[in-house]
């Protein structure tokens, strides 16, 4: 018996299946120089497309000029509006219900935007041609402050008014001012207010969560070819949503959808940069129409950081109301969102605030209400989800400051004012104030970890006599310690109130199991690094007992993966993981009926185990998964087709509500501003846990990039509309020198709606990271009288902080 | 556009001649003219480090050099430090380590330690901070790509004093 136990043990591991740490399939081609980036791909007679943008950030245009552009040689075309409209393509719809200037109809809304496209022999003909484009612009007063533009006589859209000037609806409903996009609200407000009203402590703060930008490593880019012989375009991008893609391409082109090819390949990272369409996609497809060949179109980082998918830029006020003893009784949090010249914010349709009613945290709230007005100015439309499922980043940051300024009216430890508020295992699933049902979670368990892992109270006494030291003249660096628990809400979503342009938020996957036991899945989504090809060979493996290094995973090619919504917002593992599993049991179903039948038994009396179908009471009397799949196509059985695939199509019932608690202990040197993390702890509860080596990589990233965000990242704009961080000199990306290494760890809640129980991690540790790092700027500070600063704390705010709290002398 | 020179540049041990205009980027030339993909380019301003090749022994980010600056000298590129054969350690190590997550800046970043390791053979956990500094990911956090290059270093020297 005893041999079989650990036979058992070993047919498992052989299947590097759920929950071991299997080395990444897709590194060999990374590290020997053979991925497949877009930049990477050479078409015969490909030629290269690029952009005039407008140096002002509003203008009028009076006149383009192309003919000097025209002679330079190499130089085949320039496009502009006038070109593209005949064909109906000088603006596209966004994301959001609004629409977009492909190219400058009339004027310009903001610094980088898209004027002119220079179809070229080569990149340096394209840029010859576009300093030889003369453009005459007409310069406009320009709006940078939401808040001014909603009081400005300065109309920004003129497209929206109607003829007699007055201000139809928008996409989500009423607009108050011509540079007002919508009113959102959440909850119940005369409740909330009268709550607040009655209260006996009630903390209130203004935040402004800056701009900044999601920042790939690859920027984004194209190749648009149009086949005139078959009348075919295929599309090969940096898309998030390959099949999305397909369809807006379709929608706004009128090419028959199957006559459109997209093509995701190997992408260099996305963060939510790579969502949306932009003008470039339709530039370079219409070039390629035009001409007749393949079109490049690739963004310089200035393009980049200037023109596609800003994030974040919410101006937030907020109340929270509480007992004496600190219980929370409700919550009232008022947004002012810049969403720039066009409203392309990458959120589901019902959601133009994305998911930012998730803004009452992991607490127990029983009243709460939430209002966002999005508001137009002259800066880049975007608005996307930079490593965060939508606005969840804006919900948690709010949530875990106001709960840092509530505990200093109260005069309470932050900590233990957390733990006080909690949402309860017990009240899980949980019906917050705001709409959502919280899947799961045991959130006091996970603090409770946490707080005991770092010495929480060691921490707090050395913080004590820190201060004293400082006091006392001994030293000139205070000691901060950041705290944030955070819960996610990923995995858009349920198709009933989840959809992109009217396309519902499922996914899918398909797979064939081949004769000798191998097989190849293909799913809607695609990675940009998170290791699919890994993680999901490992879901199935698990389910269909077939070892991962038997299959191959395939996405981001639209004539052969099955339709989904792609990539963001922590959605694969939650929904396409779940496919992958619902598609393994449909193989599983078949399999064991052919088991059945090669065993000369009845359907039910086999059973599954491991890698193999059994005889119930007899597991000497068995078929392997290998066996059945080659039975599944050389043997005739009755009532049971040949083959072995199946695809499913999964709409989540619910979101997935990934949860966390972290600790960050900070040094900061009064005199210079320099902040040095000198510890930094990361527990995450993602549910059951697919690949432990790849989650604790994703941990590691995420919090590097919250530490960029919190510590200094952000797109600037001057009073003229001019981007000040346009490049990498001036736009924060941490480097090995500047980022500590990490503690990671985790407690396992799995979400009961989803059939493997994951939830999704690639994000949490961005959501929970930026408040961490701020909550340990400002906690150095408390002591001195500090309730809120705002972010990116780089070296110069950290030391005016200091300044102005008199730390200077 | 201005006139086109003759240019002389040895890639990964082969001789390479064309002619070009001297405003080329030496990236520009590796990608587009000679087709070797495995630099990239992340900014073109010498941030990130994704295009760094190894120009005569000197980590150079190669989105910031004229060709004309690099006629006549030897590069190496990612694709020249190993075969599928045989990887170099570091590429070993990366895999084994999870030292990467897109792939995009990978190739940088593993010919760039396989010149610090040249400079230092047994570096300290700062040394490989510092010295990898001009390479940026936006994946990985770092942690596991200063493990990377630990691993193969100690890799590195143990086959080097198992040779001695």
């Amino acid at each position: 018996m005893k041999d079989e136990v650990e036979s058992r043990e070993d047919r498992v591991a052989g299947l590097k299946g759920m929950g071991c740490s299997r080395k990444r399939v897709e590194d060999a081609r990374f590290t020997q120089g053979k991925g497949n980036y877009v930049d990477d791909l050479k078409l015969d007679g490909m030629l290269f497309g690029d952009f005039v943008r407008s140096p002002y950030a509003h203008a009028r245009i009076v006149n383009i000029d192309t003919e000097a552009a025209l002679r330079v040689p190499g130089v085949l075309a320039v496009l502009t509006a006038k070109d593209l409209e005949p064909l109906g393509l000088h603006w596209m719809p966004t994301l959001a219900g609004d629409k977009q200037m492909v190219l400058a109809d009339g004027k310009v809304l903001f610094q980088g935007q898209e004027v002119a496209y220079v179809v070229a022999q080569d990149r340096y003909a394209a840029a010859d041609g576009i300093e030889a484009v003369e453009v005459d612009y007409e310069g406009l007063p320009v709006l940078v402050n939401p808040f001014e533009a909603l009081k400005s006589d300065v109309v920004l859209r003129e497209d929206l008014l109607a003829e007699d000037g007055s201000i139809p609806d928008g996409a989500h409903g009423p607009r108050k001012h011509h540079n007002h996009i919508f009113t959102w609200e959440a909850g119940d407000k005369d409740p909330t207010l009268e709550v607040i009203d009655n209260a006996d402590v009630v903390a209130e703060e203004t935040m402004y969560y800056h701009r900044t930008h999601p920042c790939p490593l690859e920027t984004c880019g194209c190749v648009a070819s149009m086949d005139k012989v078959n009348g075919k375009l295929t599309l090969w991008g940096t898309f998030q949503a390959p099949h999305a893609i397909r369809t807006v391409v379709s929608l706004i082109s009128g090419i028959e959808e199957h006559n459109i090819r997209v093509i995701s390949p190997d992408i260099g990272g996305g963060f939510g940069n790579k969502v949306g369409a932009y003008p470039g996609y339709v530039c370079s497809v219409v070039a390629s129409i035009v001409t007749g060949k393949p079109v490049k179109w690739i963004e310089d980082r200035m393009d980049n950081l200037m023109t596609t998918a800003f994030a974040r830029d919410y101006h937030m006020t907020g109340r929270i109301a509480a007992t004496k003893e600190g219980k929370i009784t409700g919550v009232h949090c008022s947004v002012t969102a810049d969403h720039g010249g066009f409203d392309a914010c990458a959120d589901p349709t019902k959601f133009p605030a994305g998911f930012m009613n998730i803004c009452t945290g992991s607490y127990d709230i029983p009243t709460a209400y939430l209002e966002v007005d999005g508001v137009y100015t002259n800066k880049a439309p975007g608005g996307v989800s930079y490593r965060c499922s939508f606005r969840v980043t804006e919900a948690v940051y709010f949530i875990e400051r106001m709960i840092e300024v509530l505990a200093i009216k109260l005069n309470m430890d932050a900590a233990e004012l957390r733990r006080i508020n909690f949402i309860k295992k017990e009240q899980f699933p949980y019906q917050a104030a705001l709409g959502w049902e919280y899947d799961s979670g045991d959130y006091h368990t996970a603090w409770d970890k946490a707080l005991k892992a770092v010495d929480y109270d060691g921490l707090r006494a050395e913080q004590a006599q820190r201060v004293e030291d400082f006091k006392a003249g001994k030293t000139r660096k205070l000691m901060g310690i950041g705290l944030t628990f955070f819960t996610e809400i990923v995995g858009a979503g349920p198709v009933k109130n989840c959809d992109i342009l009217g396309l519902g938020m499922f996914d899918s996957c398909e797979i064939r199991i081949h004769p000798t036991g191998s097989a190849i899945a293909r799913l809607g989504t695609i990675s940009q690094g998170q290791g699919h090809a890994t993680t999901f060979a490992q879901i199935l493996a698990s389910e269909i007992g077939l070892p991962a290094d038997s299959i191959t995973i395939e996405e981001g090619d639209t004539d052969t993966a099955p339709y989904g919504l792609g990539t963001y917002g922590s959605r694969s593992t939650p929904v396409a993981g779940a496919a992958t599993a619902m598609a393994g049991r449909k193989i599983r179903a078949k399999a064991q009926m052919i088991a059945a039948y090669l065993l000369e038994v009845h359907d039910d009396d086999v059973e599954f185990d491991v890698d193999r179908f059994a005889v119930k009471g007899a597991p000497e009397k068995f078929k392997t998964m290998n066996e059945i799949a080659f039975a599944a196509y050389n043997q005739a059985i009755p009532g049971i087709e040949p083959g072995l695939e199946a695809v499913s199509y999964y709409d989540p019932p619910n979101m997935t509500y990934p949860f966390g608690a972290y600790v960050c202990v900070m040094d900061i040197d009064v005199d210079t501003g320099v902040p040095v993390i000198r510890r930094f702890y990361a527990l995450d509860d993602c549910g059951t846990r697919i690949n432990p080596m790849i989650i604790e990589g994703q941990v590691h990233g995420g919090l590097t990039e919250a530490l960029a965000v919190a510590l200094g990242q952000e797109i600037a704009y001057d009073d003229m509309g001019n981007v000040k961080t346009g490049t990498l000199m001036d736009f924060f990306l941490p480097t090995a020198w500047e980022v500590p290494n990490y503690e990671t760890d985790h407690t396992v809640t799995p979400s009961p709606h989803h059939p493997i129980g994951a939830k999704g991690v690639g994000e949490s540790p961005h959501v929970g990271g930026v408040p961490c790092f701020s909550n340990a700027v400002q906690d150095a500070f408390r002591p001195f009288g500090n309730t809120h600063t705002n972010m990116p704390h780089d070296h110069w705010r950290i030391w005016k902080t200091a300044n102005e709290l008199g730390l200077h002398g | 556009m201005s006139k086109k020179q003759h240019y002389k540049i040895t890639v990964n041990g082969k001789e390479e001649e064309f002619l070009a205009e001297p405003r080329e980027l030496l990236i520009h030339t590796l990608r587009e003219r000679l087709k070797i993909t495995g630099p990239h380019i992340g900014c073109e301003t010498s941030h990130c480090g994704a295009c760094t090749v190894t120009v005569n022994g000197k980590s150079v980010k190669s989105c910031t050099v004229f060709v004309a600056q690099a006629d006549g000298t030897e590069i190496t590129t990612i694709e020249g430090i190993g075969s599928p054969d045989a990887l170099h350690p570091l590429q070993e190590a990366f895999k084994e380590h999870h030292g990467l997550q897109c792939g995009f800046c990978t190739p940088g970043m593993i010919i760039r330690a396989s010149k610090l390791l040249e400079e230092i053979p047994n570096p300290s956990e700062e040394e490989i901070r510092f010295g990898m500094a001009g390479n940026i990911c936006r994946c990985t956090g770092y942690q596991n790509i200063v493990k990377s290059i630990q691993a193969a270093a100690a890799e590195m020297n143990s086959a080097k004093e198992a040779a001695e």
